[in-house]
């Protein structure tokens, strides 16, 4: 008890444990001011777009600054088509990087190839954009785009997506410059979740006569599916709202069309480019909503992942 | 003995991790349906050996094997041989419990789905049998659905041995199954340990001498990745015919 006689000294430690709680607790609550603040002063710029076009601004495909009328559908569909396409080809490629790195490779190549992954997500967006303009796209328009049209565009309903002109630019070459940025960050994430699955683990599996593929199938992704669907969220926030690489290789067309080697827009390469010179009080209004609609949309996405990691373990068994 | 009363038959071994000499020139039979317990002290080469029987080391770069381990009079070290096939014939339990991130009856069929089709109906027999033969049937029988993870830290171990069990291997690889739990779950692994013998071969590492007293048919003492001396338990626990043996088991060293 000597140590706590000195009642001074004890009342100035129990000040100093307050001030660092409360600080604490402040650092974390300006988290959600800031939140709510954004979400805040978005609703309030868009009120005039809202009130005008209703819920009708998410279905009209209309964007027509000169006749003031605005609609969102071909911006969202140009998030969502690219951000759906980066990670139909990201997540499988980075799925194979990840088991590969921390399964099969020979422990020679690990860091080399480790570091490589690491340094593609360190690659600024208007580098790869750069890139994707003027070195990818020509190289698709030449040999990829009318290997894809001449063999997949005449299937009925899918073949809609691949017909038009190879121009190199569009929605597609978007994914597939996005698809390029969010691998490094997903393949990241599930190297380094498999890492941690306990070794005497994976022996079990092993032991029992599975092959790789089985006990990666099995065991590995079960055992690390929070941090799978986590990492895949990452590149997901990363490909929804990836704006410079996309502007570059979009096209930027506000016109409506299916096929993913047209020109197209998205969100954020729409906000870039007419927010400096937008006019009227409805266009201003119009871009800060569809702000407020990827703000939504990746809401949507987060609360989506929860309850399918929840649904995931249901299906685990119960853990009591 | 006469061959068909070798089950496993190790033939100049010699292992290494690299440079690391790990296993020198290891000669040893392991008789079909009986115990056979390995004990020495820690980096002995204990379960390096264990972990040959099921290639199990082949995982890992830089460790490599010469010589000869017969199962039933095959060579098992073999280019050819097909070492998933293997390892389903040579079952392993662990130093921990290792449930699989799933239920607990498709924990149990993980293995068997491997390598067996098996209707409804035969599945839920298997499941049981072998939660029977690992004396865990009485107290999972009611909640198959629920995950491995919810079983205490014994039931867990029982519930990787009847993993190991389900899809009917022949040799049973043991790596020190209790270290990881209290003294009555030690109890009822040791008694398992007993009644498997009937079907199977195992084999045991373990750290602690008197369970391979109570468990074991054959003890094989290793020191330094020798083998120092190997016989009936009665004998090695009663009159090692080695100084260094009798040193290890008397708790002189070790």
């Amino acid at each position: 008890m000597e140590k706590f006689s000195n009642n001074q000294q004890m009342q100035r430690q129990m000040l100093l444990d307050n001030i660092f709680r409360l600080s604490t607790r402040c650092f974390a609550f300006l988290v959600l001011a800031l939140l709510v603040g954004i979400l805040i002063s978005l609703i309030i710029g868009a009120m005039p777009s809202l009130s005008r076009f209703g819920w009708s601004f998410l279905i009209d495909s209309d964007w027509d600054p000169v006749a003031q009328k605005f609609g969102a559908l071909v911006p969202v569909f140009g998030t969502l088509a690219t951000s759906v396409i980066a990670l139909l080809i990201g997540v499988p490629v980075s799925f194979g990087i990840a088991v590969f790195l921390t399964e099969l490779c020979p422990n020679v190549l690990k860091r080399p190839l480790g570091i490589a992954v690491e340094l593609l997500a360190g690659i600024p967006s208007i580098i790869y954009g750069m890139w994707g303009l003027f070195v990818f796209a020509p190289l698709f328009a030449d040999h990829i785009q009318p290997v894809l049209i001449d063999n997949l565009g005449d299937i009925p309903l899918i073949g809609l997506l691949f017909q038009g002109a190879p121009m190199g630019i569009g929605v597609f070459t978007a994914g597939l410059i996005l698809a390029v940025m969010v691998i490094p960050f997903i393949a990241s994430v599930m190297r380094d979740v498999f890492e941690v699955v306990p070794t005497m683990l994976k022996e079990s599996a092993y032991g029992l006569g599975s092959t790789t593929w089985e006990v990666v199938r099995y065991v590995v992704l079960p055992y690390t599916k929070t941090g799978v669907v986590g990492g895949i969220m990452l590149g997901l926030g990363r490909a929804l709202g990836e704006t410079m690489a996309v502007t570059f290789v979009i096209g930027n067309s506000s016109r409506f069309a299916v096929g993913l080697f047209e020109p197209g827009q998205s969100i954020s390469s729409a906000l870039a480019n007419e927010f400096a010179e937008a006019t009227g009080e409805f266009h201003m209004a119009s871009l800060i909503e569809l702000g407020l609609i990827l703000f939504f949309i990746t809401f949507v996405v987060l609360a989506c992942a929860k309850l399918l990691l929840l649904r995931l373990q249901k299906q685990e068994g119960k853990a009591s | 003995m006469a061959d068909n009363n070798v089950k496993l038959q190790v033939k100049n071994l010699n292992f290494f991790y690299g440079n690391f000499h790990a296993l020198k020139n290891i000669n040893l039979d392991i008789a079909p349906r009986m115990v056979t317990a390995f004990i020495g002290p820690s980096g002995c080469g204990k379960s390096t050996l264990l972990r040959t029987f099921n290639r199990m080391y082949e995982l890992y770069p830089g460790l490599r094997s010469e010589g000869e381990i017969l199962l039933d009079g095959n060579n098992i070290l073999g280019r050819d041989v097909d070492i998933n096939l293997l390892r389903a014939k040579v079952g392993m339990v662990f130093q921990k419990p290792t449930p699989f991130p799933m239920s607990i009856y498709d924990n149990i069929t993980f293995g068997v789905k491997l390598y067996e089709k098996l209707a409804k109906t035969e599945m839920d027999d298997r499941v049981e049998w072998a939660l029977r033969k690992a004396a865990l049937w009485d107290e999972v029988k009611d909640k198959l659905k629920q995950s491995g993870n919810s079983l205490s830290g014994g039931q867990q171990q029982r519930l990787c041995i009847a993993r190991a069990v389900a899809s009917r291997p022949e040799v049973l690889l043991l790596d020190e199954p209790t270290s990881a739990l209290d003294p009555i779950s030690t109890a009822h692994i040791e008694e398992l340990i007993h009644e498997l013998k009937e079907d199977y071969t195992i084999a045991i590492v373990t750290h602690n001498m008197q369970q391979a007293a109570r468990v074991s048919d054959f003890t094989a003492y290793m020191y330094l990745g020798e083998l120092v001396e190997f016989g009936e338990t009665d004998n090695i626990f009663t009159a090692p015919k080695q100084k260094a043996t009798e040193d290890y088991i008397t708790g002189k060293f070790g």
